[in-house]
């Protein structure tokens, strides 16, 4: 059997997320392959190269794929997809994308972010925001799979030594063109890779109050994260929210201030290993699942928390 | 231009679903149905273009059993001009819905189908990318603004480093995201006139595509439950229990 991972990057490194999707390939016990499609995304081929468990890399590099337009990486993907059984790519928002295409061009069913693998057929993944797991069965000969990254630990990024091949193939469909691109900077770990994340919620107020969760952020080396309260008032950008339909998170540490706690936002924090909610409503249900509540006002507990720490 | 909406019937985001006791299945007896949020921010996206004047009529669809004409209706009270029932029972899978789908976009050759990214209940995030590339139309996807211009859409993306503008050809696939718009509410008299707009139903048989399940659900069960942990007195205990108990802080 033979799995082909795709690679998660930025045309120049690796992103992580990567190698908890080559943890869930090995989960299937096949031999493995990566897939970088990109442009002038050599150095990605070496990162994949270098990633333990791997045996061969493909590196698709044309400028066709640099900014992983779903309609031409699809196409890459379900031509390369002819050698391998199962097709296996992080949940991230790229492979969210084009994913799904590359299943229909196959015409095959995909299993949208797996938990576990139990047997080369079968997977949990789960359902209705989390409060169902569900174990799926598939009958297609070809397996395309998006993997949740928290569910799977990490391989290591060091130690392989797998062959590195080109990708001819170019595919261009002239669908679409990219434009442009607001990405975040920040100084910050990435959001669903950092050891502790401190979210806020409605609770805030505003934007401008965000930076009382900064002084805590810096002490912590945390990410700062946010509830779809917070995102749709303006407080802070889109790419900050936790949940069903935002980022999976699942740190050491999930401090949640301000957040009342929805399903839709406990399905992106509760698998965190110790949560800690500071709330001034004795009652907000973000407390059923919280390790540590405390009932306060934020305004006067943040800034106490950040010079206790 | 003509605009396909596709609608979901599915449970009420407010309900919290369970497995059943023997494990075969989510308990829906009795559970308030709706239609899936993001297929709300679909509708309304696609009345607006209306409104603006960029659509001439919108078409909503939906795939499922009878019930699911009742979110038809919803998206009829909400501005939609008429309505396509696919009538096909039992549990559909993404890949399917996109083939039936296919189907109704081969027959109404629509310039702009606007889908939810997610439905709440499979929470698949597929249907809309399937049905891009059954169709071979570009697509713009967890979207929070779009734009036609001339022959083109310019959609903005939601994407994990932040925002991504893409410029698709016509016609094209849109999945919405939650800040594409706010969804109005349907007004009495609109909800009393969207019973008297047009509805069709198809079979799958009608647009020739054969239901085949390719995933089988074995069993469902509860998530690992947490415990609800304590309350501290003060951000000293907090503290202090951060470093002395759970060790997570030094
Ligand atoms: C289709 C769909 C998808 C969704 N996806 C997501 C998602 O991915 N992520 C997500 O988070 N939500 C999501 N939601 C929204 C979710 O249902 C909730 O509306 C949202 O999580 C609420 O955000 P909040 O807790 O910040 O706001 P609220 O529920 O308004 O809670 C604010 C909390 O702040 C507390 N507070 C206020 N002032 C203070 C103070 N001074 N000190 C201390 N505490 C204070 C209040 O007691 C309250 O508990 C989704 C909803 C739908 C319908
Ligand atoms: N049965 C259905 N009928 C109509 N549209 C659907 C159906 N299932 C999914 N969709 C559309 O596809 C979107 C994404 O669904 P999913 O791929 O299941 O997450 C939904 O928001 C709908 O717009």
């Amino acid at each position: 059997m033979s799995t082909l991972v795709i690679a998660e990057h930025d045309n120049s490194s690796l992103k992580p997320a990567t190698l908890n999707a080559v943890a869930a390939a090995q989960a299937m016990g096949a031999e493995i392959a990566i897939l970088v499609a990109g442009a002038n995304c050599a150095a990605v081929g070496e990162q994949a190269a270098a990633v333990a468990g791997v045996s061969r890399v493909l590196v698709a590099d044309n400028p066709a794929y640099e900014h992983q337009l779903a309609e031409n990486v699809s196409l890459l993907i379900a031509e390369v997809a002819a050698g391998f059984d199962n097709i296996v790519a992080p949940a991230t928002s790229n492979c969210k994308n084009t994913m799904p295409r590359v299943a229909a061009l196959l015409d095959v069913s995909q299993i949208s972010e797996i938990l576990s693998v139990e047997s080369a057929d079968t997977f949990t993944r789960p359902i209705y925001a989390g409060n169902v797991i569900a174990t799926v069965q598939s009958t297609d000969a070809k397996k395309v799979i998006t993997v949740r990254a928290t569910a799977f630990d990490a391989v290591a990024a060091e130690g392989g030594s797998a062959t590195i091949e080109a990708v001819p193939a170019v595919h261009d469909s002239g669908l679409s063109t990219f434009i442009s691109e607001e990405v975040a900077v920040s100084d910050r770990p990435e959001l669903t890779a950092a050891p502790v994340v401190v979210s806020g919620g409605r609770g805030m107020q505003n934007g401008e109050n965000f930076k009382l969760l900064e002084g805590i952020a810096d002490k912590l080396g945390a990410a700062i994260g946010a509830s779809r309260a917070a995102v749709d008032a303006g407080f802070v950008p889109n790419d900050m929210q936790v949940g069903q339909t935002g980022k999976i998170v699942a740190p050491d540490l999930y401090i949640a201030v301000g957040i009342s706690g929805a399903i839709q936002h406990l399905a992106g924090m509760k698998d965190s290993k110790v949560i800690v909610a500071i709330n001034k409503d004795e009652d907000a249900p973000i407390f059923q699942v919280a390790d540590y509540g405390l009932v306060a006002d934020l305004f006067e507990a943040l800034p106490e928390l950040e010079a206790k720490l | 231009m003509k605009v396909l909406v596709a609608v979901k019937r599915v449970v009420d985001y407010n309900v919290k679903v369970r497995a059943k006791g023997d494990g075969t299945d989510v308990d829906l007896n009795n559970v308030k149905m709706a239609i899936n949020p993001f297929c709300e921010i679909a509708v309304e996206e696609a009345v607006r273009l209306k409104e603006a004047g960029v659509a001439t009529e919108v078409i909503a669809v939906s795939v499922g059993a009878k019930p699911c004409q009742e979110q038809i209706r919803t998206a009829l009270a909400l501005g939609a001009d008429r309505g396509i029932h696919v009538e096909a029972e039992g549990r559909l899978e993404p890949l399917v819905i996109a083939k039936l789908l296919k189907g109704v976009v081969d027959k109404e050759e629509p310039q702009l189908v606007i889908l939810g990214k997610q439905s709440i209940d499979g929470d698949n995030n597929q249907t809309g990318q399937m049905l891009g590339a059954l169709a071979n139309m570009p697509q713009g996807t967890f979207a929070s603004e779009i734009k036609v211009e001339g022959d083109k859409l310019n959609v903005i993306r939601e994407v994990d480093g932040g925002l991504q503008t893409l410029s698709l050809s016509l016609p094209a696939i849109v999945t919405t995201d939650l800040r594409l718009n706010e969804p109005r509410y349907a007004s009495l008299p609109n909800i009393m006139k969207a019973k008297k707009k047009q509805l069709d139903v198809y079979t799958p048989e009608d647009l020739g595509v054969s239901v085949t399940s390719h995933v089988s659900q074995l069993k469902v069960e509860p998530p690992a439950e947490r415990k609800a942990g304590i309350k501290v007195e003060d951000v000293a205990q907090l503290v202090d229990k951060l470093k002395n108990e759970a060790k997570v802080i030094s």
